[in-house]
């Protein structure tokens, strides 16, 4: 049981990602980080220091990931449908690296381009 | 040995030389004397090496050592020497007389106790059964016939009279451990309170059934139940009273001996103080390391080089200004320039390095000497199955490799006096017997251990004196201080009360009082 946040963030995106096989893994591209278990004051890409999301930290280059349009600093908010803004990072993971689905439909959300383009030129 | 008392009561310096003869008469204690002749040598600032004549084997009763260390003798001031002559003759004889004591005639009043206590015992017990019977022998005729619900009584009177016989046996009649002046205030209380009970009982039974022949025989037997039940509780309050109530640790008790400062901390309920000196003393002989009247001469001579030094002369004429002189000494002796410190230190750093040499030498030798035992042993069973060396044999066998570095030893530590050749070699077979390693046979030889582990005779400490304030029969209180003195030294017990501790309840935060250790975790996907 639990209250969901609605926040009406500035920027919201559907994004689909292929994965992309890699001998017996089917890999996205991209790292995620946060999590209701981790400690949120260390998230550099979070507006709010007490956001227990699911961040994306890293894009590989030409991954699937970067493909689609994933960029990094989006808050990743659902997974397939799954909710993903009160999750643990295992189980963020476990969502995102689900065996037998070859797309994944992503919800996300950005801050304003401004800053998201200072944060990736910074990190 | 009233001869050697007369020459001792005369202060003449050298009535100890002529009386030295006379040293097979003395016993053991006196050895304390023997070092005082390095009193000579120190108080002249020089620091000498006193070699001690070649002794012979421990067996024998110390007594020729005095004859090469009293060459030094007669350089020493005679009234220091004269003053600790008194005073020993004076102890010879208040020893002899405690020990006449000691062996003349039983104690009259521990004896009387335990039998007004036995007497009053047996009185309280059959009362009961006399109660039941009594009417039965009397008037059997006209009693009411009474069916199951007396012998329902009888069966429960006879049990709760096992019971109690029991629970009596168990609680008083121990072995008493010690002798005490006072009478315990409890227990002649409750002796007082029982025989009261028991007797106004009898006055109620005497005159209510005894002169009207009550016929009602079971009222007569409930009767005798319920003098059994309040027996059975008085026994109840005789166990808090006497048992429970002194359990719990209420006092923190100091006790130090004078001559050489070791201090030990005791907890004690509620006693009285007599009974916590009979604890202090139980547990003096389990936990002081032995009274070593040899170990106190180093401060003794300090101590007379510094009376020595200074003395005053009056030369205004007669006129005894005591207070005057002994501050004039005091101020001097604070000006004098001392360096006995020094000495102390080096003296001390010399004697450890000296006692580190002696136990390297000695616990090699013990080494070696178990590890032929070993060899003997394996070499036995190769041969002869059936034969095992005796371990006394062994013993015999090895003891004199080691027999001189530790006798070097023990002379170091001035432990000498403590341990007799048979004793070193009961020690050896014992140890043998047991298959200890050398290390556990040396255990009693390398530190002083606690009084009970020597010959008695080795005691130094076996009468005691209560000296104090309060009645002996009060109980502790915070700040008492009472003191156990024996002939050699005393036991300065000091009580403090254990502080009160309060303990709150605070309700705090789980999350500001823990660590937690945040991790911020990345994973690929």
């Amino acid at each position: 049981q639990y209250s969901a946040v609605v926040s009406f963030s500035p920027f919201q995106q559907r994004i689909e990602i292929h994965k992309l096989r890699q001998g017996d893994n089917l890999i996205l591209g991209f790292s995620i980080g946060g999590g209701i278990d981790q400690d949120p004051s260390q998230n550099p890409f979070s507006e709010d220091k007490t956001d227990k999301g699911i961040y994306v930290t890293r894009v590989t280059e030409g991954g699937p990931a970067e493909v689609a349009g994933l960029q990094i600093g989006d808050k990743i908010m659902q997974v397939n449908g799954w909710d993903m803004t009160m999750v643990t990072h295992d189980q963020a993971r476990k969502r995102l690296t689900k065996r037998n689905e070859e797309v994944v439909r992503l919800l996300v959300t950005r801050q304003s381009l401004q800053k998201a383009v200072q944060q990736s030129m910074m990190s | 040995m009233s001869a050697a008392m007369d020459t001792e009561s005369t202060y003449s310096g050298y009535s100890h030389y002529s009386g030295h003869s006379k040293k097979a008469h003395r016993q053991g204690r006196d050895r304390h004397k023997s070092p005082r002749s390095k009193d000579g040598s120190r108080s002249e600032k020089s620091v000498t090496i006193q070699t001690p004549p070649a002794e012979p084997l421990l067996g024998n009763d110390a007594s020729q050592v005095e004859d090469g260390q009293d060459d030094n003798w007669g350089e020493t001031t005679t009234a220091i020497t004269g003053t600790s002559e008194h005073s020993i003759s004076q102890e010879d004889i208040a020893r002899i007389s405690k020990d006449l004591e000691d062996s003349v005639g039983l104690d009259c009043k521990r004896y009387l106790g335990l039998t007004v206590a036995t007497v009053l015992g047996l009185f309280v017990f059959l009362t009961p059964i006399a109660f039941i019977l009594l009417p039965q022998i009397l008037w059997r005729d006209d009693l009411e016939p009474c069916g199951a619900v007396c012998e329902g009584l009888f069966i429960s009177v006879a049990f709760k009279l096992i019971i109690l016989l029991i629970g009596t046996w168990t609680l008083f009649f121990r072995q008493p451990k010690a002798d005490i002046p006072r009478v315990f205030v409890f227990r002649a209380l409750l002796l007082v309170l029982i025989f009261l009970f028991v007797f106004s009982y009898w006055l109620f039974y005497g005159v209510r059934i005894l002169d009207l022949k009550d016929t009602n025989y079971q009222g007569i037997v409930q009767y005798a139940v319920s003098l059994v039940d309040a027996l059975l509780f008085i026994h109840y309050l005789a166990i808090v009273l006497l048992e429970l109530r002194q359990l719990q640790p209420m006092f923190a008790v100091k006790v130090v001996r004078s001559t050489d400062g070791e201090s030990r901390y005791y907890s004690l309920g509620h006693l009285s103080i007599q009974r916590a000196a009979l604890v202090v003393l139980e547990n003096y002989y389990r936990d002081f390391p032995v009274y070593n009247p040899a170990l106190l001469t180093a401060s003794k001579s300090r101590a007379a080089k510094h009376m020595a030094g200074l003395k005053v002369y009056n030369v205004d004429g007669p006129g005894n200004n005591a207070a005057g002189q002994s501050r004039a000494m005091i101020a001097a002796a604070a000006r004098r320039r001392d360096s006995s410190h020094n000495e102390l230190y080096y003296e001390e750093a010399d004697q450890e390095r000296r006692v580190k040499k002696r136990r390297a030498r000695l616990v090699v030798a013990v080494e070696e000497a178990f590890t032929h035992i070993k060899r003997l042993q394996a070499e036995e069973q190769q041969k002869a199955p059936g034969e095992v060396m005796d371990p006394r044999e062994a013993a015999q066998a090895i003891f004199p490799s080691m027999a001189r570095a530790l006798q070097k030893y023990l002379r170091t530590t001035r432990q000498q006096q403590y341990h007799s050749m048979e004793s070193i070699l009961q020690h050896l077979s014992f140890c043998i017997t047991n298959n200890m390693t050398p290390k556990a046979f040396l255990e009693r030889y390398l530190n002083p251990g606690p009084t009970l582990q020597y010959d008695r005779d080795r005691w130094f400490s076996k009468q005691w004196t209560l000296v104090s304030g309060e009645a002996v029969t009060s109980g502790l209180q915070d700040g008492i201080v009472f003191v156990l003195k024996c002939l050699d030294f005393s036991l300065v017990v000091n009580v403090k009360k254990i502080p009160f501790i309060k303990l709150s309840e605070e309700f705090i935060d789980p999350k500001s009082h823990k660590f937690v250790l945040s991790l911020q975790s990345e994973t690929s996907v």
